[in-house]
């Protein structure tokens, strides 16, 4: 039912959690004063807290019309746009980090999306959903469907995210585009008890990966 | 502050129109035509306090018929309508009087008090009319200048306005970078489209053909009334949009379903728009709607700078532009192409398309976005202006 009344607009507000949650990973990696890009930065959450916590110099790129709004009534640097459009106006290494919070596998070219990231920022903040968690290929082992959980809280025919990738598909993308990453962080989201980190076996036990990356390794 | 007992508290109260005559050798205007004015006296109202270190003051500019009288009341008497933007001008207000110190004065070429084409010149002792110089959008800026470095105002925290107003906005940031911190165009664009310039000639053209209007030289009292009320008709309609008129009027009848089988206004649409004209023609001068229309025509920060990349490049301002999503006359395409200039020279911008179905109009009106987005915007400038100070 909720499918049928949300055809054009997403209810981001079901992946809201797992989109918060990696927030605390992302500060980690900004610096005091550094001129900070989120694109698709919803309601500005994230570029708040970087603004207070950090003192950045904040630009957010939204479509929604009515996120941009409260974000802009917030004070926050934002532009409403198509991300797969709006960044080819930018002068290249105008940010020191560019933040794509799972929003690389929601976009039609997410290659192109990376590079014009990495273009324009000095570093890049890659986080996605691990379609690889053991507990995803069991579902779909035993069950013959696609997993609706936390991380992945959407049907097939309703989720944002058009694409679906692996923490070891994207490395071999990263060794084929040359470029170097900086950090990573693997994780498994948990409503009720703490986040935990993954160390061993990332790929078949973390939900959500985060990659920081930089240009021309 | 005194105020009438109709007045709500969320107004400014009651306000007065103030004049500067720039008078003298040193005032002489260099019009961007060739042409030269002299004297000139500047219409302006100011709401709220200056600070003391005189880093709270925004200019508003406003658009083809509007005036200085943005807000508040002039007489206070039962049923007298406030200022052109008493929906953002106000104490607790996005343009907040009690935190803010607000600049609107009539543009140079206006009707409403500073020198314009419906003055007398006083080389002839007979109003202007057609004697009166072309004046540009950047001319109006500069009169509008002096009156800011009259008031004793170094930086103006920001300048805002929509439309028209937008268009000078724009001039302001490139023309006195050092003197704006933020810029705010609403609804506007670098250059009109070729379909608003056609509106504005059939709008000039319905006042020229009218006997009354005589080549420029009637006199005050005998307007071209229909020319001009044909003029405003018109331009309302650019001002509105589909859906916006679908919901004001629908198809009713001036007699409900009946119809009336008349050529005189049947439709409610029908007696909206003459009304619309007849109050128009008793607030304006036609001759000065012609030099208005020109001003806009002939703005084009492309045809100025080269592009827009170069237009805004020594720009110092950040930027908060919005447009409306039922905007056609300026429509949202045009404010993203100012997005795109302002990103390519690397300035700081905002943008927001706000979500309204009031067409053009909805700068102007309630019932949107523009407020919440706006408010936002000059907390921020407030907040970093605090920073730079220290």
């Amino acid at each position: 039912m909720q499918a049928s009344e949300n055809k054009v607009r997403f209810d981001w507000q079901r992946s809201l959690y797992r989109d918060r949650e990696l927030d605390p990973y992302i500060i980690e990696l900004v610096g005091t004063g550094e001129r900070v890009l989120d694109l698709g930065c919803g309601r500005g959450e994230l570029l708040k807290k970087l603004k207070e916590e950090k003192q950045v110099q904040e630009q957010g790129i939204e479509l929604n019309s009515e996120h941009v709004a409260d974000c802009l009534t917030q004070g926050l640097s934002v532009i409403q746009a198509d991300l797969e459009e709006g960044l080819n106006d930018f002068l290249g290494d105008c940010f020191d980090l560019v933040i794509l919070n799972q929003v690389l596998l929601t976009v039609k070219d997410p290659l192109a999306l990376l590079q014009q990231a990495l273009r324009i920022g000095q570093r890049a903040v890659v986080t996605f959903p691990n379609f690889a968690h053991w507990r995803i290929r069991l579902h779909l082992l035993l069950t013959g469907r696609l997993p609706v959980n936390q991380t992945l809280p959407y049907k097939w025919y309703e989720t944002p995210e058009i694409r679906l990738a692996t923490i070891k598909d994207f490395q071999e993308l990263c060794r084929e585009m040359q470029v170097e990453i900086v950090s990573r962080r693997f994780l498994q989201l948990n409503y009720l008890v703490q986040n935990r980190q993954v160390n061993i076996w990332p790929n078949l036990r973390s939900t959500v990966a985060l990659f920081c990356l930089r240009h021309g390794g | 502050m005194s105020r009438g007992s109709e007045i709500p508290d969320t107004s400014v109260g009651l306000v007065e129109t103030q004049n500067i005559t720039f008078k003298g050798a040193e005032w002489v205007l260099q019009l961007e035509s060739g042409k030269t004015l002299h004297p000139v006296t500047v219409a302006y109202e100011t709401y709220g306090r200056l600070s003391p270190e005189r880093d709270n003051a925004i200019l508003v500019c406003h658009a083809l018929s509007g005036d200085a009288h943005a807000a508040g009341y002039h007489t206070g008497e039962t049923g007298e309508k406030p200022g052109w933007w008493e929906v953002l001008i106000g104490p607790g207000k996005p343009l907040d009087t009690d935190r803010y110190f607000i600049i609107c004065s009539n543009f140079l070429g206006g009707c409403k008090g500073t020198t314009g084409p419906a003055d007398i010149d006083p080389a002839t002792g007979r109003p202007y009319g057609l004697n009166f110089p072309f004046y540009t959008v950047r001319d109006m800026v500069q009169v509008q200048k002096w009156l800011v470095d009259y008031l004793g105002i170094k930086r103006l925290m920001a300048v805002i306005g929509g439309s028209l107003g937008g268009m000078q906005v724009l001039q302001w940031a490139i023309s006195y970078p050092e003197k704006v911190m933020g810029a705010i165009p609403i609804a506007t664009t670098a250059r009109m489209s070729p379909q608003a310039i056609a509106f504005n000639e059939v709008a000039r053209q319905a006042i020229m053909s009218d006997p009354s209007w005589n080549y420029g030289l009637y006199k005050p009292d005998q307007q071209p009334e229909s020319g001009l009320a044909l003029a405003r008709m018109i331009a309302h309609i650019t001002y509105l949009s589909e859906n916006a008129m679908l919901r004001k009027f629908s198809r009713r009848m001036i007699n409900g379903t009946e119809r009336g089988f008349k050529l005189g206004a049947d439709f409610q649409v029908e007696s909206y728009l003459h009304h619309q004209g007849s109050t128009f023609v008793k607030r304006f001068d036609a001759n000065t709607y012609l030099y208005i229309t020109r001003a806009m025509d002939y703005f084009d920060l492309h045809l100025d700078y080269g592009n827009l990349k170069n237009a805004f490049e020594p720009c110092k301002s950040s930027f908060l532009v919005v447009s409306f999503t039922s905007d056609w006359l300026f429509p949202p395409s045009q404010s993203q192409e100012l997005v795109k200039g302002l990103r390519q020279a690397g300035k700081n911008v905002s943008y927001c398309n706000i979500g309204s179905d009031q067409g053009h109009d909805a700068f102007l009106l309630p019932g949107n976005r523009m407020g919440d987005v706006v408010s936002g915007y000059l907390t921020r400038l407030e907040k970093e202006g605090r920073l730079a100070g220290k």
